[in-house]
């Protein structure tokens, strides 16, 4: 491989996505403040009171960490589904399959733009949420690498799902119906203790729990479950989804005819 | 040295439809090449498979020498591709297309700059570079996809159907533009509906019907096997009665116009002797068609597919012509 020239093209569509959520951020970056500013005065501050401490933290406390993930995940998947969709969809996909920029420089340039929306919308509702409540940190390296894990983890996500799609409806059903059931059910609101133990059981299979508690510890020190199994899932289903969309290119699946 | 090898090239869609069948073909470094043939021969897939947006069943391609396959950076570094769609991101604007492109070839974006201002000058776009690509006439977006394809500065360059939809004025300077990036030592390969575009352009000619290649030789070889030369003659009218000349066949069109067919060893002073002889005189003449035209619907005569040919709308020289 050419090294200096594919990180150079690498740096390329790392530029060109960064270019591309800034450039449209009333649709990316401004939503997902808004949202989560109504999560922290209708959870947090409203109800939150009434529920009590959860874990042994206020209520704001407990859904803060939950409520940045919930930005960070489907940030970072409808960032890449929607933009590697788009250029499918518009054809311009073609300059990158004529030109010689290995798959998986193609691969990374679009996981960037994933992670650098999901990550900047994660640190826009950190801000938001420091007007609500004083944020302590536990722990700055689990924080960290955490987050940004889960970001590539979605991204990569994003991009399985845009590789598949062939019509627009097909990159907003598993958001939708999948994504969005998961985060909410992840441990978000609640801690898994609350629940019965035939459904502690099912929800821990819901992958997103586990990077939901994993941020809370690097928040808070508590988490439902144990942060090292956590990174074990999380890198689990990055290589899983990594190997994946790297497969799908090189075979061409709905890029070549 | 051959810009472009082609071995035993077979594509067969998931469908069962086989678009090209066991193609091979050279093209060698410098020429100026002309891919022809109705729509559905399976030119498009054979541009697919060498710019890598298809992929082949079977065989070989090999750009400069270098594997497509197996040398991908080599090869496809020297290859650059102008489709017959428009491909670009419609957001962007005129210059980001182009540096993005140069990105991609690992340029650096210092000489990407330098390298955009020249071809987005030579092609008169560089007043527009910062208008999204979305806002541009049919034939500044035709001449966007050139520069974009240019600008890794690729020793061979195919343009599938580039003058489509073009008005004629922006034609003829593109054919220019090509000329002199040819005569400069950039190979071109060009696929065209306008056969008057392939015989003023290309050296030579490949023409690929139903998946094959059923001629590839010199246009100027092709065009010497026209034996007949039909001829639109407008007269000095009106023509009082039929005009017979012993020896050609003339077919009075209307009481001004006579189409008259010439044998290659019969002679047009003769012709305008003999009309003159019967009191017609001969104000102005015209092919009846493009010469290549001719030739190329009689390839596809033989080749069995002429209805298929003109169901898939192939002659459109005329359009060309009347553009």
């Amino acid at each position: 491989m050419y090294w200096k020239q594919s990180l150079i093209a690498l740096q390329t569509i790392a530029h060109k996505e960064a270019n591309r959520y800034l450039r449209i951020w009333m649709q990316t970056l401004l939503p997902p403040a808004i949202t989560m500013t109504l999560y922290f005065v209708i959870f947090g501050n409203l109800i939150g009171p009434r529920i009590g401490p959860m874990d042994g933290y206020t209520y704001m406390d407990f859904i803060v960490p939950g409520i940045i993930m919930i930005a960070v995940i489907t940030n970072s998947y409808s960032n890449v589904v929607s933009s590697f969709f788009g250029a499918k969809f518009q054809k311009h996909i073609e300059e990158l399959m004529v030109s010689p920029t290995p798959n998986i420089i193609i691969l990374a340039g679009y996981i960037s733009g994933g992670v650098g929306r999901g990550l900047l919308t994660g640190l826009i509702v950190t801000i938001v949420a420091s007007f609500f409540t004083t944020l302590q940190i536990h722990n700055i390296a689990v924080l960290i690498s955490v987050v940004f894990l889960t970001s590539v983890l979605f991204s990569l996500g994003g991009f399985v799902n845009a590789i598949f799609a062939k019509k627009f409806d097909d990159i907003s059903i598993v958001p939708t119906f999948i994504l969005t059931p998961l985060t909410y059910l992840g441990g978000v609101f609640y801690s898994i203790s609350l629940l019965p133990d035939v459904w502690q059981g099912v929800s821990l299979l819901n992958p997103v729990l586990y990077m939901v508690n994993a941020f809370r510890y690097g928040f808070l020190g508590a988490s439902d479950i144990d942060i090292r199994v956590a990174y074990g899932i999380i890198g689990l289903f990055i290589v899983v989804l990594g190997t994946l969309s790297l497969m799908l290119l090189k075979r061409g699946v709905g890029l070549r005819g | 040295m051959k810009a472009l090898s082609l071995q035993g090239l077979s594509k067969t869609y998931k469908g069962g439809t086989t678009a090209l069948s066991d193609v091979s073909l050279d093209v060698e470094q410098g020429a100026f090449f002309g891919l022809l043939g109705p729509n559905g021969a399976g030119k498009s897939t054979m541009i697919g498979i060498i710019s890598s947006l298809v992929t082949m069943s079977s065989g070989s391609v090999e750009i400069f020498g270098f594997d497509l396959n197996r040398q991908p950076w080599e090869a496809k570094t020297r290859l650059g591709l102008v489709p017959q769609e428009f491909n670009f991101n419609g957001f962007e604007t005129v210059e980001q297309i182009v540096l993005n492109q140069a990105g991609y070839y690992g340029i650096r974006r210092s000489e990407a700059r330098t390298r955009a201002e020249k071809y987005l000058r030579q092609l008169g776009l560089w007043d527009k570079r910062g208008d999204a690509s979305r806002t541009l006439s049919g034939g500044m977006k035709r001449r966007l996809m050139i520069a974009r394809a240019l600008v890794h500065e690729p020793p061979l360059l195919i343009l599938d159907e580039p003058t489509a939809g073009v008005d004629i004025e922006l034609r003829r300077s593109m054919w220019e533009f090509l000329r002199e990036i040819n005569e400069r030592g950039t190979t071109i390969i060009l696929t065209t509906h306008y056969l008057e575009e392939a015989e003023t352009l290309c050296r030579r000619i490949a023409i690929i019907d139903e998946g094959r290649i059923i001629e590839h030789t010199s246009t100027q070889a092709l065009l010497n096997r026209l034996k007949t030369h039909a001829f639109i003659l407008d007269v000095k009218g009106p023509l009082q009665e039929a005009t017979r000349i012993p020896g050609y066949a003339v077919q009075q069109l209307d009481e001004a116009r006579l189409e008259v067919e010439v044998h290659e060893d019969q002679s047009l002073t003769d012709l305008f002797a003999a009309l003159g002889s019967r009191g017609v005189s001969v104000m102005s003449m015209r092919n009846k068609s493009n010469r290549l035209e001719e030739l190329f619907l009689r390839l596809l005569q033989d080749n069995g597919s002429t209805s298929d040919a003109d169901e898939r709308g192939q002659p459109e020289a005329s359009a060309a012509e009347n553009a």
